[in-house]
């Protein structure tokens, strides 16, 4: 827009009056349309990046369920392995139903997006799958029945290489073993 | 392994040398050098066309030294069509004038013969202004070891220009892979610093990562995932042997060797936290090195041995600290803005390498030891492990691309580029390729 506008003034000194009138309406005109382009397109990008809050993923593209309404997956920040509000209901609704089906043990697969040095990754899958293993602790689950997998970088659910892939790639996701 | 036999026929005659290449400083004048084809005598040269299936094995070793002296950016082979000597003759004493007159400041010639079922090569180095012999060596091997001849030819002629030893007698260990990105398979393979011989060690059938070379031997050590237990391997690329090294009740990944090849340090994860041990491959002693609640990974010695650099995110974020071997006196030597990660210490022990991530952009650069005069080599959209040339002149590294809207386009290639940060080059590879690993000269 900043450049639409510069590149007009330098070249009206030479226009008569009329042409400017009319240059004036047809600028108006450019405004209105990029203006409501504008527009148009933050609706789009506020529509994508509704399915983050920050840059932690909050969709459901790709989330499986481990029963109804239990879902198998939690999603982590950059370089974060905090546990988020949403993440923490979800691990207790999976913790309620690991107590209710005792004999299932389960895999946590940590994993990072593919912004990150490989071996730091494996790491970081670590250290989130870590997290969710110690919060369904906390709800009793016995440690004996949940193992811990790292895979870092090496498994995205998403092969995009944007932010949003990324968010979805930041995952812990709980698999059953049995 | 078939060790290569090496005749000294003539001892290098010493010549007060005119010419001299410059290896701290970029490419921008390569040393123009003609490499004069191996003459061949007629007997030799069907002998080794029946053995080797090469029409003329003397002009293929030519072609194999050629390719060297070319991808090492400092020298500029010059075009075949202009020489005007016959091998042979050059080989017995070479017209200056003649070499002169196309520019050469350098020759090689020499001959190859077939003497008792062997490959025999003899090659001489010429200083052409100066119309001096610098160098004459013989080489005699099984006739199927012949591009390593080239390669340790172009070691020489290195080495005698240069006054550092060279890279080309070497190998590179790497991860092929293939298949979608959310799904890749991986191999462990290995080929020839100029990307011959390769070859696949393993089948596919489980996840590996970050092989690394022994610099004393043929060993690798490496991440398998087999039975889905992501632990470190131990493979003797000779014997095709693997062994997981040690019992760790959990994820044991970054393995490197030490210097001596006696130990391996790696990262084992646990509860949420990595921290770096070693294991002695002698007695099966394991040691703690770190013991703190942070990630700590990517380890790697100094060339002698009594430090350790690593990677650690215990200030917040991933920064290059470097320790004593015993895991005492640890401090951070990284300090520009930005992540840095995959610290590697350089064979020579002044510099190490690593990869940087600043502003959504990754970097291969290298800093002195106590993390002054960072310099930042090539910048791209993904890129990092870097790993040294056993001379530490060149680093290999992989270099994954962006994909498309729809999150296709992905490929991973591998790439390596001079110290002086000139002469980035693609290492070609048959199929994609990442963790590159450089070994030590095999000849020595």
């Amino acid at each position: 827009m900043k450049d639409l506008f510069s590149c007009e003034k330098v070249s009206l000194r030479n226009i008569d009056q009329g042409a400017i009138m009319k240059l004036n309406k047809i600028l108006k005109k450019a405004f209105l349309i990029t203006f409501a382009c504008l527009v148009l397109s933050a609706c789009a990008t506020t529509k994508k990046t509704g399915q983050m809050q920050g840059d932690v993923y909050t969709g459901t593209d790709t989330v499986e369920y481990l029963a109804s309404g239990v879902a198998d997956r939690v999603f982590f920040a950059t370089n974060e392995s905090v546990l988020t509000t949403a993440s923490r209901e979800t691990l207790r609704k999976q913790a309620a139903w690991l107590r209710k089906n005792s004999d299932i043990t389960i895999v946590l697969e940590g994993h990072a997006d593919e912004r990150g040095t490989r071996e730091y990754n494996l790491a970081l899958g670590e250290r989130r799958a870590n997290a969710a293993k110690d919060y369904l602790m906390t709800y009793g689950i016995s440690s004996d029945r949940i193992s811990v997998l790292s895979y870092g970088k090496e498994r995205p659910v998403d092969s995009g290489s944007n932010p949003l892939a990324w968010s979805k790639n930041r995952r812990s996701v709980t698999v059953k073993a049995n | 392994m078939i060790r290569i036999l090496i005749l000294l026929i003539f001892l290098p005659i010493k010549a007060f040398a005119l010419i001299e290449v410059d290896i701290t400083r970029g490419n921008l004048n390569p040393l123009p050098i003609a490499v004069s084809p191996l003459s061949i005598d007629e007997n030799s040269r069907q002998s080794f066309k029946k053995i080797l299936k090469k029409n003329d094995i003397g002009s293929e070793i030519s072609k194999i030294v050629e390719n060297n002296l070319k991808i090492s950016g400092l020298f500029n082979p010059l075009n075949k069509d202009a020489f005007l000597q016959a091998p042979d003759i050059a080989n017995l004493k070479p017209r200056f004038e003649d070499w002169n007159l196309i520019k050469a400041q350098a020759l090689i010639t020499g001959k190859v013969n077939f003497v008792d079922e062997k490959l025999r090569v003899e090659f001489r180095l010429w200083d052409v202004l100066a119309g001096k012999e610098m160098m004459a060596l013989a080489f005699t091997t099984v006739p199927n070891n012949w591009r390593r001849v080239g390669h340790i030819i172009t070691d020489k002629v290195y080495e005698r220009l240069t006054g550092e030893k060279g890279y080309f007698d070497t190998r590179i260990i790497y991860v092929a892979e293939k298949g979608p990105k959310t799904n890749r398979i991986k191999k462990l393979a290995i080929m020839d610093q100029d990307g011959a011989n390769n070859k696949f060690l393993t089948l596919g059938n489980e996840l590996v990562l970050t092989p690394r070379f022994n610099p004393t031997s043929q060993m690798v050590t490496y991440l398998s995932y087999f039975r889905n237990l992501p632990r470190v391997y131990l493979l003797d690329i000779e014997t095709g042997m693997q062994e997981v090294v040690g019992d760790f009740p959990g994820m044991t990944f970054a393995p490197r060797f030490s210097p001596d090849g006696k130990k391996i340090i790696m990262s084992f994860a646990k509860d949420g936290n990595s921290d770096i041990y070693t294991m002695d491959l002698e007695n099966r002693i394991v040691e703690k090195i770190t013991n703190h609640p942070s990630i700590d990974t990517s380890p790697s010695y100094s060339p002698d041995g009594k430090y350790i650099c690593f990677n650690s995110d215990r200030s917040g974020y991933q920064q290059i600290y470097i320790m004593n071997s015993n895991g005492k006196n640890v401090k951070r030597i990284s300090f520009g803005k930005g992540l840095y990660g995959t610290p590697v210490w350089s064979p020579r022990g002044d510099l190490i390498a690593f990869t940087k991530l600043h502003k959504g952009k990754f970097y291969i650069g290298v800093m002195r030891t106590d993390g002054s005069g960072e310099r930042l080599l090539t910048e791209n959209f993904y890129q990092e492990a870097p790993s040294w040339s056993p001379n530490g002149r060149v680093l290999i590294f992989y270099r994954e691309t962006k994909t498309d809207d729809k999150g296709e386009g992905f490929s991973a290639k591998l790439w390596s580029i001079d110290l002086t940060g000139y002469n980035e080059r693609l290492v070609d590879t048959p199929t994609d390729a990442s963790d590159p690993s450089w070994s030590a000269l095999l000849s020595n």
